[in-house]
């Protein structure tokens, strides 16, 4: 099998509030998905599709070959998943979570468990009601890496951790691509996502509004120059593809879409480059294009929207 | 910034949050007072009959632990024989939820931290509680002053006896303020609140019932006492309504001192650590349900012990009481009809069917509040599916009310059968009256799980409500002369009246099925609904 998760046209509302509006998101074995959004976008409502806790309005969405709704405890016996905000019983120890979890999963690694626990640096016998939110979610994150699963859903799963938990979560989760393992992993950080994602899709409004591999997205990007010329340049504005020019005497800055960068190269170094500096691509502005790109009218009401909807 | 900063706020928005909640609060109240007025006029009618009563009354252990003893032989004395110390221990009970829950339920549930981060002083929560639970008591004063005063009772002992049972109310919101403070969550600060309510009824109940050498002296020591030592429509005290005035004060000023040592959204009781892994046998749904339930379970069936015995010993007295023909006529009317024993015995078990049935919704709730809390999530993202989830809380409902009832019949055989001298055979008969009960219970909780299925927003409310009903319809029903077709809307109508009463298979059957067809119903609802966060 190759394909993991293959969703396609996904609907589903909550009474007048819509918050999935054809979604397609399609996940390969074996990769390490991002599935980008602002709050509110869909993006758990996504994985609770998949999972089989909603049921889709219309739209098809197909789990690791099986049908999410109809056949959600067979699926389940296959994958492990982390929600965004990990509520846990307040008596029970994180140890007794994490071993419950685990075997309801249908078992648990017992070294990986306690390799996992150190990385971590997770006190299994604290009692739930103790942790604070960064160790919840660290209890979720070890249930689900320690289960000998083929899929990882993984809902928004470091809003808690600090810069170093961080670290030692992306380490885990290269270790889990090298493993075989598919992952889709919902997030906002984009830093994140870059590290650790082959392919990307980005939803919005309930909706898919880009996807591909990130090279695949760094072509729809800009690349920022900044440059310092021998001479004022000439016919930098008629060059196509490039934007936010300003011309300060030999100074140069502008952005310009990434291949038509040869281009405008050409006409600075016809000027003589004395400094050049080339930010590349980044999915920050990827992101901040889809988002707020089209004016500030569009990002309010995205982010009215974003309010409104159940995330 | 004081710490008090941002009270007012904070009070408006428990009270719009609680707006439903506290006239319902105060409408039982209100219902309360009514039909004990209105009863009574119609069972006692004549002095002389309410004289018999009272004298026989003050001599029996088990009605003067229950209802402490008469001050006078007015219809007023009668009022506030039966309304004070029940009345006081459920302004108790709805103070102490109101003050937890404005307290520390919200910080466990993270909504004071957002507020919390705003203007909002370290003691704002705490007293906007205390505020909405003074509230809520002065409106539980105002309708058992206005309601006696309305059916023609004297003005000065309606006064007293809303007072005294709003104080006492007053005195539990403080008790509450306290254990919020110092225990490790709000279910924690709840049940210690609690706890220490029981422990004062009990001290007014040993103080009530004890011969006059014994520690009568204990009552003075409960607040529900306190209400009762008022003496409202007798000669009344008013200085006893200092007691509580002072009580509720040194109380919350300890609370708010006690406020400021400890963290948010922890207790003064520090947390022990736990086993860093899971014992073997937690591995299913089942065994997670068993665990989130079984201190409940345990707590239920320790209070039935307690109970059933305690009651059960007094039956024996209860036919010394029995000389009056108009008590005659109402425990007859409570329960069953030969014996005079067996009615007594008989309405008990009803009652213990009710209160049983509190235990059944709670525990079916249960699966509600899992889901709520987003608990539920994570465990029907394993192969753990819907429906063994949702039956393993069931089982444990179902299993536990047969338990509890079984024990509390058989305690309260053990507790009669050893003073009439017929052990033997009083506990298997009353074992059999207890567990008569259960098809009744599980109709109420077949209806939750329904609900739960196929109206899950509503479950909790509609579940509650359902069972407020049938408490009315069994305490007041036939005294306010409703027609069998209202009361056989509620399943204890059709339990049969143990022991002593005549047992037909057709109803239990009956019930039985109705309960299976409810619980079946919600699961099919669960399979087909969305799971809501």
């Amino acid at each position: 099998m190759t394909v993991a998760i293959d969703v396609a046209g996904l609907r589903k509302s909550y009474g007048k509030t819509v918050a999935l509006d054809g979604l397609d998101l399609s996940v390969a074995a074996g990769e390490v998905h991002g599935f980008l959004g602002p709050n509110g976008a869909g993006k758990t409502t996504a994985i609770r599709i998949l999972l089989g806790l909603l049921r889709a309005d219309a739209g098809s969405a197909a789990l690791l070959g099986g049908d999410p709704w109809t056949q959600s405890t067979d699926l389940h016996r296959r994958l492990a998943y982390v929600p965004g905000e990990v509520s846990l019983w307040p008596n029970f120890t994180g140890g007794e979570i994490i071993d419950l979890l685990g075997r309801l999963r249908g078992g648990l690694d017992a070294g990986r468990r306690a390799s996992l626990l150190e990385r971590f640096e997770l006190d299994p016998a604290v009692k739930a009601r103790a942790y604070s939110r960064g160790n919840r979610q660290k209890v979720a994150l070890v249930a689900a890496l320690a289960s000998d699963v083929e899929l990882l859903l993984l809902d928004e799963p470091t809003a808690g951790l600090d810069p170093l938990m961080e670290a030692a979560f992306r380490d885990c989760i290269d270790e889990e691509r090298q493993r075989g393992r598919t992952v889709l992993l919902s997030s906002h950080i984009l830093s994140e996502v870059e590290a650790l994602c082959d392919r990307v899709t980005i939803i919005r409004l309930g909706r898919t509004v880009e996807t591909g591999s990130l090279a695949d997205l760094r072509h729809l990007t800009r690349t920022s120059i900044a440059a310092e010329l021998a001479s004022p340049p000439d016919g930098l504005d008629r060059l196509p593809g490039v934007h936010a020019l300003d011309v300060e005497g030999d100074r140069v800055r502008c952005e310009v879409e990434t291949d038509k960068l040869d281009g405008l190269l050409k006409v600075l170094s016809a000027a003589g480059v004395r400094s050049l500096t080339s930010q590349p691509p980044t999915l920050e502005e990827l992101f901040l294009r889809h988002y707020a790109g089209d004016g500030p009218q569009r990002h309010e009401t995205a982010a009215a929207a974003a309010d409104g909807a159940q995330s | 910034m004081t710490t008090l900063a941002g009270t007012g706020p904070l009070t408006k928005l428990a009270l719009r949050r609680d707006r439903t909640m506290l006239v319902i609060w105060i409408y039982v109240f209100a219902a309360f007072a009514g039909a004990a007025v209105y009863g009574f006029r119609k069972l006692y009618p004549t002095a002389a009959g309410r004289e018999e009563f009272v004298v026989a009354s003050n001599h029996n252990a088990a009605l003067l632990t229950i209802y402490g003893p008469f001050y006078g032989s007015s219809l007023g004395s009668f009022t506030a024989w039966r309304d004070t110390t029940l009345g006081a221990l459920l302004a108790g009970i709805m103070s102490i939820f109101l003050v937890v829950r404005h307290s520390r339920a919200d910080e466990e549930s993270g909504r004071l931290e957002l507020v919390g981060s705003a203007a909002v002083g370290r003691h704002a929560a705490l007293v906007a509680g205390l505020l909405v639970a003074g509230l809520a008591n002065l409106g539980v004063g105002l309708v058992l002053a206005v309601i006696p005063i309305a059916l023609g009772l004297p003005a000065a002992g309606s006064i007293a006896f809303g007072a005294g049972v709003a104080l006492c109310g007053l005195v539990f919101a403080a008790v509450a303020a306290l254990t919020a403070q110092v225990a490790q969550t709000a279910r924690s600060a709840r049940g210690l609140a609690i706890g220490v309510l029981l422990v004062v009824f009990l001290f007014r109940a040993i103080g009530d019932s004890v011969s006059a050498s014994g520690p009568s002296w204990l009552r003075w020591l409960s607040p529900i006492g306190w209400a009762e030592l008022t003496r409202p429509f007798g000669t009344i005290r008013w200085w006893v309504l200092a007691l509580p005035i002072v009580a509720a004060v040194l109380v919350g000023l300890a609370a708010a001192l006690l406020a400021v040592e400890r963290d948010y959204d922890s207790g003064l009781l520090a947390t022990r650590a736990g086993r860093p892994a899971a014992k073997a046998s937690l591995r299913s749904p089942f065994a997670l349900a068993w665990r989130l339930q079984r201190a409940t379970v345990f707590a239920w069936v320790i209070g039935a012990l307690v109970y059933g015995v305690g009651v059960g010993s007094a039956a024996k007295g209860i036919s010394g009481l029995l000389g009056s023909a108009q008590v005659r006529r109402v425990v007859a009317r409570m329960g069953g009809e030969a014996n005079l024993t067996n009615a007594y015995l008989a309405a008990l078990i009803s009652l213990t069917g009710l209160f049983v049935a509190g235990f059944a919704i709670a525990s079916v709730l249960r699966l509600r509040s899992e889901e709520t809390d987003q608990r539920a999530d994570p465990v029907l993202a394993t192969r753990a599916g819907r429906i063994g989830w949702a039956l393993s809380h069931m089982v444990i409902a179902v299993a536990g009310t047969v338990v509890i009832l079984g024990v509390a019949g058989f305690a309260m055989g053990l507790g009669h059968g050893a003073r009439a001298g017929s052990l033997g055979s009083e506990v298997a008969r009353m074992a059999g009256a207890g567990l008569a009960q259960v098809p009744a219970v599980l109709v109420v909780a077949g209806l939750a799980a329904a609900l739960f299925g196929l109206a899950p927003r509503a479950t909790a409310v509609a579940s509650w409500s359902v069972l407020g009903v049938a408490v009315l319809l069994l305490f007041f029903g036939e005294i306010l002369g409703w027609s069998h077709w209202v009361l056989d809307v509620s399943p204890f109508t059709h339990s049969p009246r143990l022991p002593g009463g005549v047992v037909s298979a057709a109803p239990l059957i009956w019930l039985c099925a109705i309960a299976a067809a409810l619980g079946l119903a919600g699961l099919i609802g669960l399979r087909r609904r969305d799971i809501l966060g």
